[in-house]
C-alpha cells in the first residue's frame, strides 16, 4: 500500500526531491513529515492537487520572505503546509499544534539525557 | 530552546517513529554540556504533529514506521560506506580513523557532520565487534542512515550485552566461538562505529567498488559487508 500511495504522491508533486528509485530524505524527520501526508491524505484530507496549491503557496510566501530556495529548506516548507492544511481542515487548530509543541519541549527539559522522552500530562500545564 | 548550546537529542521508545524525529536535528554542534534533552524547533513541531494526529486518529504509529521504513535506505547522506571503503583502501587513514574517528572522517572535507565523539572499533579475525543503543539518539544516521526497528527495541538492547552471539545467530549471523563478540554501548558521549573486515576477491577494487558492498547493519556489527557477485 504505501508504496503505491507514495508512487502517487511523488507523480502528483513534481517538485518532491527524489533520485530514480523515488523521494530521497536529507534527515528521518524529513521523512516523517512525508509519511504524515501520505497518511492524511489515505484518511481523505486532502487531494494531491490540493496539496500541490498549498504547499506550492508556502515556498511562494517563504520565497517572498527571503528563502534562499537551495533546496534545503523544501522539507519546512511540506511541514509548514501540513500544518496549515491540518488547521483549515479542521483537524486541529494551530493553537492546539503549539500546546503540544510546547509541551514536548517541557518534556524534553525534564527529561535527564539517555533517558526516552515521553508526553505525561503535567508537560501540558 | 537554548540558541548555540544545542546538546542532546533522545528517542522515545515508547513511540518508536520519534526515534527518526529525534535523531533528526537542524544543529549538529553536540556539545554534551547539559544534562537534559532537548530537542530542535522542528523537531517540535513534528512530534506534536504526530501526537496529535494520533491522538485524533488520523495516523497511526506502526503505519507511519512502516512508510519511512520503506525509505531507510533514501534518508540522510549514508557516508558510512564511503568511511569504511576508504579505510579499506588507505593504511594510513584506516589508522587515523581507529585514532580518532570524528577528526578522520573530518578530514575527508565533504563527508559532514560526524558529531564530536565517534569511535571506530574494528572487526578483526579474531574479534566481532557490535553496537548497541537504544534511548540515546546519538545513533550516527548520517552516516549509517536510519537505525533497523528492532535495533531501538528494549529487548535487543538488553539481550545483545547478554547472549550477544545469540542476538547475531537470530540476524542470522553467525560468528565462530573462536572469535571474540565485543559489545559496545552507546552512550551520551560516544556513538560508534564498526569497521568491518574487507571482503575477500575484491583486490584492486575502487573505492566507489569497495562502498557499495558496505551494509548499514555490517556498520552496527549486526551483519557482514556484502560478498562480492552477491545481489545488493
Amino acid at each position: 500500500m504505501s508504496s503505491e500511495a507514495a508512487a502517487a504522491a511523488t507523480a502528483a508533486i513534481p517538485s518532491i526531491p527524489r533520485d530514480d528509485d523515488g523521494p530521497v530524505f536529507r534527515a528521518p524527520w524529513e521523512a516523517q513529515a512525508f509519511a504524515m501526508a501520505l497518511t492524511l491524505h489515505d484518511h481523505g484530507v486532502f487531494t494531491w492537487p490540493e496539496w500541490a496549491a498549498a504547499l506550492a503557496s508556502e515556498i511562494k510566501r517563504a520565497q517572498e520572505a527571503g528563502d534562499p530556495d537551495t533546496g534545503e529548506t523544501y522539507y519546512l516548507h511540506w511541514l509548514a503546509t501540513l500544518e496549515g492544511l491540518v488547521a483549515s481542515k479542521g483537524v486541529a487548530s494551530m493553537d492546539t499544534l503549539h500546546r503540544y509543541r510546547d509541551a514536548w519541549d517541557h518534556a524534553a527539559d525534564r527529561t535527564p539525557h539517555g533517558r526516552p522522552i515521553e508526553l505525561r500530562d503535567e508537560d501540558f500545564r | 530552546m537554548f540558541p548555540g548550546t544545542t546538546a542532546h537529542r533522545r528517542v522515545s521508545t515508547a513511540n518508536d517513529q520519534n526515534a527518526y524525529l529525534a535523531a533528526m536535528s537542524q544543529d549538529h554542534d553536540h556539545h554534551h554540556d547539559h544534562d537534559h534533552s532537548e530537542l530542535s524547533e522542528t523537531e517540535l513541531r513534528v512530534r506534536a504533529l504526530e501526537t496529535v494526529l494520533t491522538e485524533k486518529g488520523y495516523v497511526e504509529p506502526a503505519a507511519l514506521d512502516a512508510i519511512i521504513q520503506a525509505y531507510e535506505t533514501k534518508i540522510g547522506p549514508h557516508n558510512g560506506a564511503r568511511v569504511v571503503a576508504k579505510a579499506w583502501t588507505d593504511p594510513a587513514f584506516k589508522q587515523a580513523l581507529l585514532e580518532d574517528g570524528s577528526k578522520a572522517i573530518g578530514t575527508l572535507g565533504h563527508v559532514s557532520r560526524v558529531g564530536d565523539h565517534l569511535v571506530v572499533v574494528e572487526n578483526t579475525p579474531t574479534r566481532h565487534n557490535m553496537v548497541v543503543c537504544t534511548l540515546c539518539s546519538c545513533y550516527p544516521w548520517e552516516m549509517l542512515g536510519l537505525p533497523p526497528v528492532w535495533y531501538k527495541a528494549s529487548p535487543y538492547r538488553s539481550r545483545a550485552v547478554k547472549d550477544p552471539r545469540g542476538v547475531l545467530a537470530d540476524f542470522g549471523v553467525s560468528v565462530p566461538k573462536d572469535i571474540e563478540i565485543r559489545v559496545w554501548d552507546s552512550t551520551a558521549e560516544t556513538r560508534f562505529l564498526v569497521l568491518p573486515m574487507r571482503p575477500a576477491g575484491t583486490e584492486g577494487w575502487s573505492e566507489e567498488q569497495l562502498a557499495e558492498l558496505v551494509t548499514r547493519d555490517s556498520m552496527i556489527g549486526t551483519g557482514f559487508p556484502r560478498t562480492p557477485g552477491a545481489p545488493s
